[in-house]
Formats: structure tokens, sequence, C-alpha cells
């Protein structure tokens, strides 16, 4: 396979995993807006900042208004990673690896830009955002179950994945990272209403909070959380679920290329990080366990980019 | 209907009547009803915009992908009419590749004055750079698109050959392909030959021009593309795939040991054959064009050395360029020693002296098109033109009369289309896809039919407004 068709297949599911983390993110900030009217400003303003587009938005916007950062978040030209600019991303990489592509997948790509470019060409109000959400996250599932269902098994399937992997990774850390203070046994509140929504909005940003209350039966502790998001391999967006993914489909290749490459190593070693219990990265600091992690996923995607030749 | 008299029109005769090959495709047309043949029309914009078969316009920032219009009335052409014009085409391709190989070898048709030498020497289509080079398996042009016009029953004229990278094979496909889901019934119905194997005989009939550095089981073939930005992007990517073929651009290869090398995942791997579907002029920047960024810098000297097969070979363009075309008969005949099936359009050569004056007496009943133009751009078409852009093309004229030849204007035939109001005739052409190998010459039975969509127009072009047809060439 080409080096650039890896690299295109990788940042078109990367791209793909963006546009709904970014569409998640929103559907809880909307939900905090809704149930909590006094904290919306300041939940706008950490979903900002948890998407990376505090920068970009400022630049804009000098309040944390719902409808500027719903617009912003979702259909921004100017936004770089705004919902409608990544899937412009995802679809114009499509094009590009094409022929890597089931005809499946092409065209469950190709209708899902078309369905979201035609639910975002107007500002997005408070009455059709939901529509415009779910419209997001049901076209992107149409991908990924045409993905699972048509493509082989094979190096192709394996540089999707891991831009998959790798992008959920960074925005499960970052939603973490933002909102580290809150899991902080030194700040519990326990049973305050602040830490309760907090929490819940946490869980729901990663569409997780049926789940977690199912696996924990309403038992809502910090440490609880945290290791839930970050340990946890039963959670399809903890941290140590997409790692040992990215390994498995690292070893995938390993074994189909019959070379071994720096990338591999990295992932065994990145990986290693989340069999410890929760207790000891408290102990070690989150805030740095997780900035750490930023750092280490990053460094990672960068070597498969070099290990597998995407550009040169 | 007196208006159309003048033009022969394929489906139905002056009486209104049905002609033969469409005898079966009426009856089952008489018995729809048109509403429901207009949702259909619907449904395929849909279709193609759903699959993405869409074309980028230059200059056009947003609405940068359009889909050609298509129409659902097939055009249809009996098994009798298809042997001639195959016959017709392989002969000409023939011809062509033996001209071909003669001009970049001895040169005996220019010895023989059949064809001026000046026409060569001073054209730009020419390639010095591919005189006494070989192509592997002797195939100068693996792929053409033979561009053929019907003016009656049995008048079929070739109107430009097409011989360096002629697109449109996907719309071929692509079309049946529609036609197939939406009108299953009329397939059992009609025998109609398919198509669907094109992408297949285009990969064996690469394969089968190895280059001799060539030492594998399975030669590694690959389509060259400017990349996703150019017009044809997606016909680039279709045929790749469709091949099972690696899509390449300049910045995925290398020239190592002799060899042009794409990079993958895994490292540098030869590429035996190259489809390209760049211009001769942007594939080396050594050897061409210096600017060019889509091309491989050093790639005509691994290509000299046998280190790898271009198709179509470069140089190619010198046997489809237009101040040439009026010279085809006797190439046909120089080559082949058969008079040529088909028919050659009258052409007059502004060049000479007494054909500018009869152009510039007749401009405004004559087709005048520059010598290196294509697209329908920088043409003139006489009757539709004003008085102020006869003269403005006057004036063009005579400053530059080599640049340009003239031709009647053709009564193209017409095949209906579906209108709001039911059918209604336009204007076609048809541009049938040929392959070459060493020992074979291929006709895919069908081509891509254009039609003009705006009622008396003949420009069929698709960057001009024009949409296509589904072709259908029956069986015995």
């Amino acid at each position: 396979m080409l080096g650039k068709t890896a690299g295109g297949l990788f940042w078109m599911f990367r791209y793909l995993e963006r546009a709904e983390n970014i569409a998640r993110l929103v559907e809880a900030g909307w939900r905090i807006a809704l149930t909590r009217s006094g904290d919306a400003e300041n939940e706008w303003q950490s979903v900002v900042t948890t998407a990376g587009m505090r920068p970009a938005y400022s630049q804009k916007y000098d309040d944390f208004d719902s409808a500027h950062v719903i617009n912003f978040l979702l259909r921004d030209p100017d936004n770089a990673s705004s919902v409608m600019s990544a899937m412009n991303a995802a679809r114009s990489n499509a094009r590009l690896v094409r022929t890597a592509l089931s005809s499946e997948v092409w065209e469950a790509v190709n209708e899902c830009w078309m369905a979201v470019k035609a639910a975002l060409a107007r500002p997005v109000t408070e009455r059709n955002l939901a529509e415009v959400l779910s419209t997001i996250r049901t076209r992107s599932a149409v991908v990924r179950g045409a993905l699972h269902g048509t493509m082989l098994r094979n190096e192709i399937y394996n540089f999707c994945r891991m831009g998959t992997f790798l992008e959920r990774s960074d925005n499960t850390a970052r939603i973490l990272d933002v909102k580290y203070y809150v899991l902080l046994p030194s700040a519990s509140f326990v049973g305050t209403s602040m830490d309760n929504a907090q929490w819940e909005n946490i869980l729901r940003s990663v569409s997780a909070e049926r789940s977690f209350s199912w696996l924990n039966g309403g038992d809502t502790t910090p440490q609880g959380i945290a290791q839930f998001l970050i340990l946890d391999r039963r959670v399809p967006r903890s941290m140590a679920f997409c790692c040992a993914k990215t390994r498995e489909q690292l070893s995938h290749l390993e074994g189909e290329y019959g070379t071994r490459q720096p990338s591999q190593t990295m992932a065994d070693d990145m990986c290693r990080c989340y069999d410890q219990p929760i207790a000891a990265i408290f102990d070690q600091g989150l805030h740095e366990f997780l900035k750490a992690s930023i750092r280490d996923t990053a460094a990672l995607a960068q070597q498969i980019e070099q290990d597998f030749r995407f550009y040169g | 209907m007196d208006k159309q008299s003048r033009f022969f029109d394929e489906m139905f005769d002056s009486a209104g009547a049905a002609r033969q090959p469409y005898a079966r495709y009426n009856e089952w047309f008489q018995t729809e009803d048109i509403r429901h043949l207009r949702r259909k029309s619907e449904e395929a914009e849909a279709f193609f915009r759903r699959i993405g078969i869409t074309f980028n316009v230059y200059g056009q920032q947003e609405a940068d992908e359009r889909l050609i219009p298509f129409d659902v009335v097939p055009r249809i052409i009996s098994a009798r009419e298809w042997s001639r014009l195959e016959e017709g085409i392989a002969q000409r391709v023939r011809a062509i590749n033996a001209f071909l190989h003669d001009i970049y070898h001895r040169q005996e048709i220019l010895r023989a004055g059949r064809v001026p030498v000046e026409l060569i020497a001073r054209n730009e289509a020419f390639l010095p750079q591919m005189i006494g080079v070989n192509p592997p398996g002797g195939v100068y042009t693996h792929i053409v698109g033979t561009d053929l016009v019907r003016t009656g029953d049995n008048e079929f004229y070739v109107l430009e050959d097409n011989a360096r990278t002629p697109s449109g094979v996907s719309y071929m496909l692509e079309n049946r392909e529609t036609m197939l889901q939406m009108f299953p019934e009329l397939f059992t119905r009609l025998k109609v030959r398919p198509v669907s194997s094109y992408p297949q005989n285009l990969r064996r009939s690469l394969s089968d021009c190895a280059p001799p550095a060539f030492n594998g089981d399975k030669p590694e073939v690959a389509v060259l593309t400017p990349g996703i930005h150019n017009s044809a992007y997606f016909e680039h990517a279709f045929l790749a795939d469709q091949m099972g073929a690696e899509l390449v651009e300049s910045h995925d290869l290398k020239i190592m040991d002799g060899r042009v090398c794409m990079r993958t995942t895994r490292g540098y791997t030869p590429i035996d054959v190259l489809y390209r579907r760049i211009d001769d002029d942007y594939l080396d920047p050594l050897n061409f064009n210096p600017n060019s960024l889509l091309g491989v810098p050093g790639i005509m000297d691994v290509y000299r050395a046998g280190g790898i097969t271009l198709a179509n070979a470069p140089g190619t363009g010198i046997a489809d360029d237009k101040a040439l075309y009026s010279y085809m008969p006797d190439i046909v005949e120089f080559y082949t020693g058969e008079k040529s099936i088909l028919q050659n359009v009258p052409t007059w050569r502004c060049s000479e002296a007494d054909s500018l004056k009869y152009v510039l007496d007749h401009l405004s009943e004559l087709v005048v098109k520059e010598v290196h133009g294509s697209g329908g751009y920088g043409m003139l078409v006489g009757p539709a033109a004003s008085k102020r852009e006869l003269a403005r093309f006057e004036k063009k004229l005579r400053a530059r009369p080599s640049n340009y030849i003239a031709q009647p204007t053709l009564a193209l035939s017409t095949v209906p289309i579906m209108t709001k109001r039911g059918l209604a005739p336009r204007h076609v052409d048809l541009r049938p896809f040929v392959l070459v190998s060493p020992n074979k010459v291929q006709i895919t039975p069908g081509g891509l039919t254009r039609v003009a969509l705006k009622e008396g127009s003949l420009v069929v072009n698709s960057s001009q407004g024009g949409g296509t047809k589904d072709t259908w060439v029956l069986g015995d």
C-alpha cells in the first residue's frame, strides 16, 4: 500500500472521530445549559477549552454565549476543527484513498458529508440543534458500520482503526484534563449539586453516563470516574482501551510486514502505564499523568507517520 | 417537426415511427408513464451524487464539484452498424500506431511526400525525445477514444482521434450501472452487449506491454493522477480501483536503480506500467516543462532505457493533432494499403492560402477550430455566432492562419432526451474506447454518448453544458 494512502486512511478516521467528539461535547454542554442556566457560560467556556479551540474562539468572540459557541464548534469555516471542517477534511481524505475503501465505506462517508453539509448549511438554532446532532451521530455510525461490515481485516483496516483510537484517546484525556480539578480528592464536595453536574457532564461528553451507572450502581466518586475513563478496558472510550486497540493494530502490521518498528515499542510502553491502580495515578498527580499521556499519544502518532512513510 | 427534419434522428424516422434498433425500446417506452420516467431521472441524479461521480470545474471555488447531467433515454446502435464502426476504428487505430512508429523512426511517410515535412518538424506535439525510442510491445496508443459523429443512416465521420489521454470511460461504465439499476427489465428484453469488462481488459492490455526491466510474475500497474483537484480525478480513482492498481501522484514516486518506484508503507516498490493521466508537457520537468510539479524528474530517461512503460507513450499527440487530421485518409491508406473505412470531415487548412480565402469568405457557415485546442474552448461555430463574434474571429484568423482549421457545420444526428414535456431531439456524438496491446485492438461495444442538452445546440462538451447517455450496442 502507498504510504500516502496509509496516511489518508489514518487521517480520514481521525477527522471522523474528531467530528463526532466535537458533536458530543456540544451535546453535553447543551444539556448543562438547559438544566443549569446559571453555569451555562462557564460550562461553554470549558467545552471550548476541551475542544482545544480557545485561542481561535477568543479571536472572534468575547463572550461564551451558547449560540456563538454552538455555531463556532459545529459549522464555522474559520474554525479548522469545527464539525464541518473536520467532515470536509475526512471526506477529502476519503477521496484521496478511495481506491483503498470498499464502495460501501466510500458511499457512507460521501453521504455522511452531504447530510452534515446540508444540516449545517444555515446557523444552528435551539430548535434544530438536537436534529443536527443526531444527523452527525447517526451518519458517522453508518460509516463505522460499513467499515466493520465490509472491509478486509488487513493493513488498510489497521490504519483506519489507529486513526480512530489515537484521536479518541486524545479526546478522552483532554476532557479529563480540563475537569481534572473536580476529580481531585481535595476538591471533593461530595454530594453538592455542582459536582454531580460536573461529573455527569464528563461522562456525557464521552457518551458513557449510562454505562457508568450500570457498572457502578450510581456510586459516583472521583476515583471511580477516573478509573472508569482511564483504566477500564471494557469502556470503548477509555484511554486504556484506546491504547490496547492501537497496539493491537500495530502488532497486526508487525505480523503482516514481518518487521518491528519503533512505533510498536512505543505503544507497548504506553500501554504499560495503564497497568497501575488508579490510586497510584492520583499519587503522582492526575494532571501530570494526563499531560504526559496527551504528549505520548502525539509522539506515537508522529512515529507511526514516520515508520509507515505517510509523507516520504 | 419541420425544423428538426433537416437532421437525422436516430430513434424516429421522418414519419415518426421508431427505427429498427429502437423498435423494442419504443414498445416498452410507449407503455411507460412519463411522470414515472421523470422521477427516474431525479433518482439517477441522486445516485450519481451519492457515489460521487462528479467533475471539478476549473476556476470555481465553492460549487467545485459538478455532475454531468445524465439522460435516461439510451442511445442504441444495431449490431450491423457497430460491426462496421468497429472495423473502421480498428483500422484507423492500427494506422495511427504505424504512423507514430514511422514518424519517430524512418519517417517514410514524409519521404514519400504524403505528409508535408514542416507539419511535423514545426509541430509542438512532435517530441524529438521520442526519436528512435521503441515503446514496449511496439504500442504507442494503449488507450484511444475516437470521437465520431453521425449525419445519416450509414454516415459516420471521425471528428477527432484522441490519442493522448482520452477521458470519459468512467461515465460509460457508471451510466450503464445506473441504467441497470433503474431499468433492469429493459436489459432482459433487449440484448445489450455488456461494457463492464473494460477495467479488466485495460489491466490486461497494459500488463501485456510490460517493459524489458519487468521480471516478476505480475506486472505492477499504477495510475498517475495530477491529484484530487484535477477535473477528471474521479475517473482516475475509479479506474485504479476497478483495475486493482495503485493511484499515485508525483510525490509518491522516486527514481531508484533505474526504475520508477512508489513509496509504500514497507518501502519503495518498482512500477512496471504507468497509466499516466497527465500531459506530455508535465510528465518530466527534466526533459519537458521545467516548471511542472506534477511530473517525475528523469522518468523519460528511465522510459528510454526500458525501465518502465508509459501509457500512452509520450509524443502520441502528433497523431491527433488537428493540423494533421486532414491527412488521416492518406495515413490510413499508406500504412494499411486499404481505403479508410470511416470518413474524415472535409477540412480546410487555413495555413494554405486558397483554403484561408475560402474560409474567410464562408466564415458564417463553418466551424473553425484551433489546431491545438480541446474541450470546445477557442472554437467558432459560424452559424451560431453574432456579427461581432465573426468579425473578432476573422482578425484572429488573419493574424495566425496556421493556428486554425475549418470544417463544414455537420448536420449532427439527434437522439431524443427526456424533458419536462416528454421526448425532444438533441444532437449527440459518440466516443468509443479502444484498447491496444501488442497483438490486439479491442473496442468496448458502446462508449460515451455526449448530448447537447440545449435545443439546437451542436456543442456536446460537458464543460459547455453537455450531458451524457448510456450507449447500447445490440447483440445479433
